[in-house]
């Protein structure tokens, strides 16, 4: 190890104590109640461990001696002994039951509260710190990390507990033999010494061992996520060989820090064995000088095999510091993730949406929303995504954005959501900065339908409400307007369907129209497609575009709409087309003057125009050519040169 | 409201992973059977943890020898005893020490081996199961099973189960001790104990119905906060956090409850042991009492039984606890087996067994396939058809009309409910995966990437091929400039689930990707879906020209791709109901008329 290791070792090993303590307070300030309770029950316990070796000390001097000296029971003293050491079990039970019951309700109440706190905090974070962690880790960070951090408060109150019991015992000791009752004090030194070793062999290989452990939940959960690529490319054993790895890296870093824990356990084990030899060596001399009874030796060497056990007990508790302190590191760093969204106050007068009745009023077209873009740039590791983005939606309109792959449509999209903020520039909603909305407000009027369907494991109808309280009749609506009526109702189950994450048996394209179906009951000012259509039917996308088409014009539905397309005929729906390339608009205007003056855009929308009439020239040419009866060598060649 | 409860969380019909049910020991032997490693040296470490198990009596024997041989010998207490019982006895608590050091390093060495490798199994047993297994399972419940289900497996293996042992070996060892001081007193100790004993079998009854509980509702706890992360977008979209929050904190909830619903049986159980152990000594000193006056016990001997009475008190209180811990362990266990031992119900014959189709172009058969989700609904209710090697195929449909079940019955991903299906006359089912999967491949239409960089991503379709290679491919399938285009190129990071990228850009890489692997037959499903016109129809012709000589089947809405097909199938509810060559139908005034012309005056208006 180089010295900078090893200094960084001891640093870390001095801080683990501190934060170690750190943590009991934290445990301790979050539930004072049942901790109070706990290490009371714990307190009683000891105490009447104590008693229990005070009692059976007292029945040697009391019922056994005198019985073996006088070869005559004294039935009252040997009765009593009974009952003494009855009673002082009784109320052993009883400290044990509250103890370990309220530490159980304090380690788990710990654990949940902080796993709400993690999974809330994943809730607030912004997607672009999502991004960057694997989603295997921070599910390993609510799970394992969480469970690491409160482990050590079972043992605890115990370990409080006992130091009464400590006090206790090193007193009876004290008041049956001063010097005795070194040996008892000389224990406690004993354990620090083996423990503060411990600790410092312990805490970084236990901090090794919770990172692999992330490693593998990480590497679980992507390969699971991909399992069907894996299974189309026939990729299982090389998963297989990539988890093992990360499996066997776990493994070992375990063994490393059983290592240390294999020599603390007999250890601790053995260091108050030792000290009752040395207690009996010391006390024959002290018997021999008249200064003891030999009942006072055994009942020394009782205390302190009964020590035994407490002592292990506190053992446990700083035997599991390090895991504790690692783990909780490894919530805190959750815990203090920055970079939250900033939430202004600004509140959106009340949409016709919001009275519950959903049937809209004549004037709701009015209560489209006016969406300016001005001057928004959004870019990322360096690179630039958008560039000098400057927009206006006017109510009501219908925009289709067009643009080539990658043209950096879907990062538009998802700035008008504020799903991120632009790096530069400004999107505004009626006037509003979507930055001074308050928390919800943009949700309440934007729905954006993604590209990529993402539902939950939940019911269909539960799928579409989400948190809105919405009845059957306006699901179903919902559902007729987004095309899925008809596949939901043919359902054994209807509404009540369970789907899975990945809602195996439906196919992608009906998961596009309930996530459709799911914007639509919100009544948003603005409407997002972003390309939700690409897994639907033509003839289903143009229904659902016409019924969106009729809901506005019936007013039923006052959007405005931006769309993200390839097609003429949901771009013909459109009152404008806006043209992005390489995160820029090229321009802007209807359909017809951007074929005529946009080489990008016609070229783009005309693609499969051009490739049928290439196509019907090809066959011509085609049927030309094998009605000579020419040979056709283009097939042998392309085949060469697709190998 | 949703008044919904989480308890029991709704899952999708069908293909449920299953729990091991049967009785708890039963499971846990099965459960070291899953690897050697468990029990491999186990005789050593079995001699280690007698000795150290034999070495707990030295220093009650030593106090008892002390006590009636050093400090009570007649004519005052004599050193030389003392001090020579001492030495021996201290010498015999090193080496119980360092037995015990040793026996703890090759359990946690045995046990983390065995784990590693049940963990690796597990991991390896998902993927074996077919799709509709995998998507039954939320990610976070399924990445559970690998990870915290075997873990609650570990303290009962590294300490339980030699503790139970070395508890078990105690008492027998302390019992014939204390037989030896006194058959009276060892009988009385016993009398104590064994209605304990009963009592106890029947609450570790409940106990371990409490730890499954612990563990299923870990996993939907796990399944949430996973649904959370994977949806993150749609959250922040709908600003459902707030629900999120709470399904969660139900689920987190709902597990503390059942924690604490184990914790108080713990209790009970534990509590009383201590309470017949206070039993056991109160019975002892009066007894003791009597027999020593009637001369049948010296007070050496009754110390002795004092102390030894802890020596078993002790491992019968740990008894217990690792009884629990065993049944937390079973019921993690349980989950573990479960996985393991559910059949994959989509088989690999393997290589020795499996027939591989003669090298060349594949052609596929369907004869009387059926497809029925279980419990579900009826999704090919019988199709016979017949593509011949070399054959582009477009299917087009609507919907829901059995377009990916066929693409996924053909690529083997589910097997048919009814009937089979064979590639170049042989079975489907009789060729192994190896085989199969290198000579058909499917490119879904989500276009899944792993977080690595786009070349090790479309490497991932061949391990091996140089960069070269694979800019080739890119360069073949027409997209160089795409390529050319990205920040680092080839070594561009996609991010989690490829999300640094489009989702029209992931399909290029996926397409890519399965270029690559030079199959015989590819079936691309949708593959293009979010790409622009102008690549798709690049992609299009490229593949065009790259696909002739092999089989391929396309599924798509845009009807570009069927109009550059030699056949077109149609499908409608599960059936075809038309097929052939574009030319052909377009003009037959049918579905697919009506489906192009639909399409056409869309591109066109």
């Amino acid at each position: 190890m180089s010295t900078e290791s090893l200094q960084s070792a001891a640093r870390t090993q001095k801080s683990i104590l501190r934060r170690g303590f750190g943590l009991l307070g934290i445990a301790i300030r979050t539930e004072p109640r049942v901790f109070a309770a706990a290490v009371a029950g714990s307190a009683v316990y000891g105490v009447m461990t104590v008693g229990s070796a005070w009692a059976v000390g007292w029945a040697t001097d009391h019922a056994v001696l005198p019985a073996f000296r006088d070869g005559k029971a004294p039935v009252g003293a040997t009765l009593g002994a009974g009952v003494l050491i009855l009673g002082v079990a009784l109320a052993k039970v009883l400290g044990i039951i509250g103890r370990r019951l309220l530490a159980g309700v304090m380690q788990f109440r710990l654990q949940a509260r902080y796993r709400r706190s993690v999974s809330e905090r994943y809730l607030q974070l912004p997607l672009s710190w999502h991004r960057r962690h694997p989603t295997g880790q921070l599910l390993s960070n609510a799970g394992s990390d969480v469970d690491m951090a409160w482990q050590f408060i079972a043992p605890l109150p115990m370990s409080l507990g006992v130091l009464i019991m400590m006090v206790a015992a090193l007193v009876s000791m004290l008041l049956t033999d001063p010097v005795l009752a070194i040996v008892g004090f000389l224990l406690f030194p004993a354990i620090i010494v083996l423990n503060t070793v411990y600790q410092r062999f312990a805490a970084p290989r236990l901090a090794a061992a919770q990172e692999q452990r992330a490693g593998v939940a990480e590497i679980a959960h992507e390969s699971f996520d991909g399992g069907l690529v894996v299974k189309t490319l026939g990729r299982e054993d090389v998963e297989t060989e990539r988890f093992a790895t990360a499996a066997d890296r776990l493994r070992d870093a375990n063994i490393a820090a059983g290592r240390a824990r294999a020599f603390f356990d007999p250890a601790l084990e053995a260091v108050p064995n030792l000290g009752v030899l040395v207690a009996l060596l010391i006390g024959t001399s002290r018997v021999a000088s008249g200064a003891v009874e030999p009942g006072q030796v055994v009942q020394i060497a009782y205390l302190i095999t009964l020590l035994a056990f407490p002592l292990r007990a506190i053992g446990w508790v700083l035997g599991e510091l390090p895991r504790a302190v690692v783990g909780y590191e490894r919530v805190k760093a959750v815990l203090d993730a920055r970079g939250d969204m900033e939430f202004g106050a600004d509140v959106a007068p009340a949409t016709t949406g919001e009275d519950g009745t959903g049937t809209g009023t004549p004037a709701a077209a009015s209560s489209a929303a006016t969406v300016e873009l001005d001057h928004v740039g959004f870019g990322y590791d360096g690179q630039d995504i958008l560039r000098d983005v400057s927009l206006t939606l006017r109510p009501g309109a219908t925009i289709a954005l067009v643009g080539p792959t990658g043209a950096g449509k879907s990062t538009l999209t998802s700035l008008l959501a504020r799903l991120s903020d632009p790096t530069s520039g400004t999107v505004r909603l009626n006037g509003h900065d979507l930055r001074d909305f308050a928390r919800g407000e943009v949700p309440a009027q934007v729905a954006l339908v993604p590209q990529q369907t993402f539902l939950f494991q939940d019911s269909i109808r539960d799928n579409i409400r989400l948190d809105r309280d919405a009845d059957d009749e306006r699901i179903w609506a919902a559902l007729r307007l987004a095309q899925a009526e008809r596949f939901v109702k043919r359902l054994p189950e209807g509404l009540d369907t369970v789907i899975g994450e990945r809602g195996a048996t439906l196919s992608g394209g009906q998961r596009q129209r309930l996530a459709l179906a799911r914007a639509l009951i919100r009544e948003p000012r603005l409407l997002i497609l972003d390309d939700c259509t690409a897994s639907v039917d033509p003839q289903v996308e143009a229904a659902i575009l016409g019924g969106l088409r009729e809901a506005a014009g019936e007013g039923t539905l006052a959007s405005t709409v931006l769309v993200v397309a390839y097609r003429k005929a949901t771009i013909a729906l459109a009152d404008e087309v806006v043209y992005l390339e390489h995160g820029r608009i090229v321009d802007q205007g209807t359909h017809l003057d951007l074929v005529e003056r946009c080489t990008g855009y016609r070229d783009l929308i005309t693609a499969y125009e051009r490739d049928h009439d290439e196509r019907a020239h090809d066959e011509r040419a085609h049927d030309e050519r094998t009605a000579g009866d020419l040979p056709e060598p283009r097939d042998g060649e392309l085949q060469e040169a697709g190998r | 409201m949703s008044t919904a409860t989480l308890d029991p969380k709704p899952a999708p019909a069908g293909y449920q992973l299953p729990e091991a049910t049967d009785g708890g020991y039963a499971v846990l032997r099965r459960g070291l059977r899953l690897a050697p490693e468990f029990t491999k040296g186990l005789g050593v470490t079995v001699l280690l943890a007698t000795i150290s198990t034999l070495g707990r009596l030295v220093v009650p024997l030593t106090v008892q020898q002390t006590l009636d041989r050093g400090i009570l010998a007649k004519g005052g207490p004599d050193y030389g005893v003392v001090r020579t019982m001492v030495a021996v006895s201290a010498v015999a608590v090193l080496i119980t020490a360092v037995s015990a050091y040793l026996m703890n390093v090759r359990l946690y060495t045995s046990s983390e081996r065995g784990l590693a490798s049940v963990r690796t199994k597990a991991f390896r047993h998902v993927h074996d199961l077919s799709l509709l297994h995998q998507q039954a399972e939320q990610r976070g419940a399924l990445v559970s099973r690998v990870t915290s289900d075997i873990d609650t497996v570990t303290v009962f293996i590294q300490q339980g189960g030699m503790m139970l042992f070395i508890a078990a070996a105690q008492v027998l060892v302390v019992t014939i001790v204390m037989a030896v001081y006194s058959w009276q007193l060892t009988l009385l100790v016993w009398a104590c104990f064994v209605p304990m004993f009963l009592i106890m079998r029947r609450i570790q009854a409940r106990t371990g119905r409490a730890y499954r509980k612990v563990r299923r509702r870990y996993g939907q706890m796990l399944g949430e906060v996973s649904e959370a992360l994977v949806g993150a977008d749609v959250l922040r979209a709908y600003g459902i956090e707030d629900r999120a929050g709470r399904r969660i904190g139900q689920a987190v909830d709902s597990t503390r409850d059942s924690q604490l619903r184990t914790q108080r049986l713990i209790v009970i159980t534990f509590s009383m042991g201590e309470l017949v152990a206070g039993l056991a000594t109160a019975g002892i000193v009066v007894l003791g009492v009597l027999l020593g006056v009637d001369g049948q016990l010296t007070a050496g001997e009754l110390a002795a039984m004092l102390f030894l009475v802890t020596l078993f008190i002790s491992p019968v209180q740990f008894g217990t606890e690792m009884l629990n811990e065993a049944q937390n362990a079973i019921a993690g266990w349980r989950r573990i087996v479960g996985l393991l031992e559910a059949p994959p119900d989509v088989v690999d014959p393997g290589a020795a067994a499996g027939v591989a189709p003669p090298a060349g172009p594949l052609g596929v058969g369907f004869e009387d396939v059926v497809f029925a989700y279980p419990g579900g609904a009826t999704v090919l209710p019988s199709l016979t058809t017949e593509i011949r090697p070399r054959t582009r195929v477009a299917v087009v449909g609507e919907t829901g009309s059995g377009k990916t079940t066929f693409a996924k019955l053909l690529t083997r991903l589910m097997d048919p409910s009814a009937g089979r299906i064979v590639i170049n006359g042989v079975p489907l089912k009789d060729v192994d995966f190896e085989t199969l999967r290198s000579r058909m491949v499917m490119v879904p239409q989500d276009g899944f990437l792993f977080d690595m960089t786009v070349g090790d991503n479309v490497r991932y379709g061949r391990p091996g091929a140089t960069d070269d290679e694979v800019r080739r491919a890119f360069d073949d399938l027409g997209l160089a400039d795409w390529l050319d285009g990205l920040p680092d190129g080839l070594a561009t990071r996609v991010g989690q689930r490829g999300e640094s990228l489009s989702a029209g850009e992931r399909q290029l890489v996926a397409l890519a990707r399965a270029y690559i692997a030079d199959p015989d037959l590819l079936v691309l499903d949708e593959a293009t879906s979010a790409v622009d016109p102008a690549t798709e129809v690049r992609i299009t012709r490229a593949l065009d020209g790259l696909t002739r000589g092999r089989t391929s089947i396309a599924i798509a809405h845009r009807l570009s791709t069927a109009e550059a097909a030699d056949e077109v199938f149609v499908f409608d509810a599960g059936q075809i109901v038309e097929r052939g060559p574009h030319r052909e139908l377009v003009t037959a005034g049918g579905v697919y008329s009506r489906l192009h012309e639909s399409w056409a005056r869309q591109q066109r208006s």
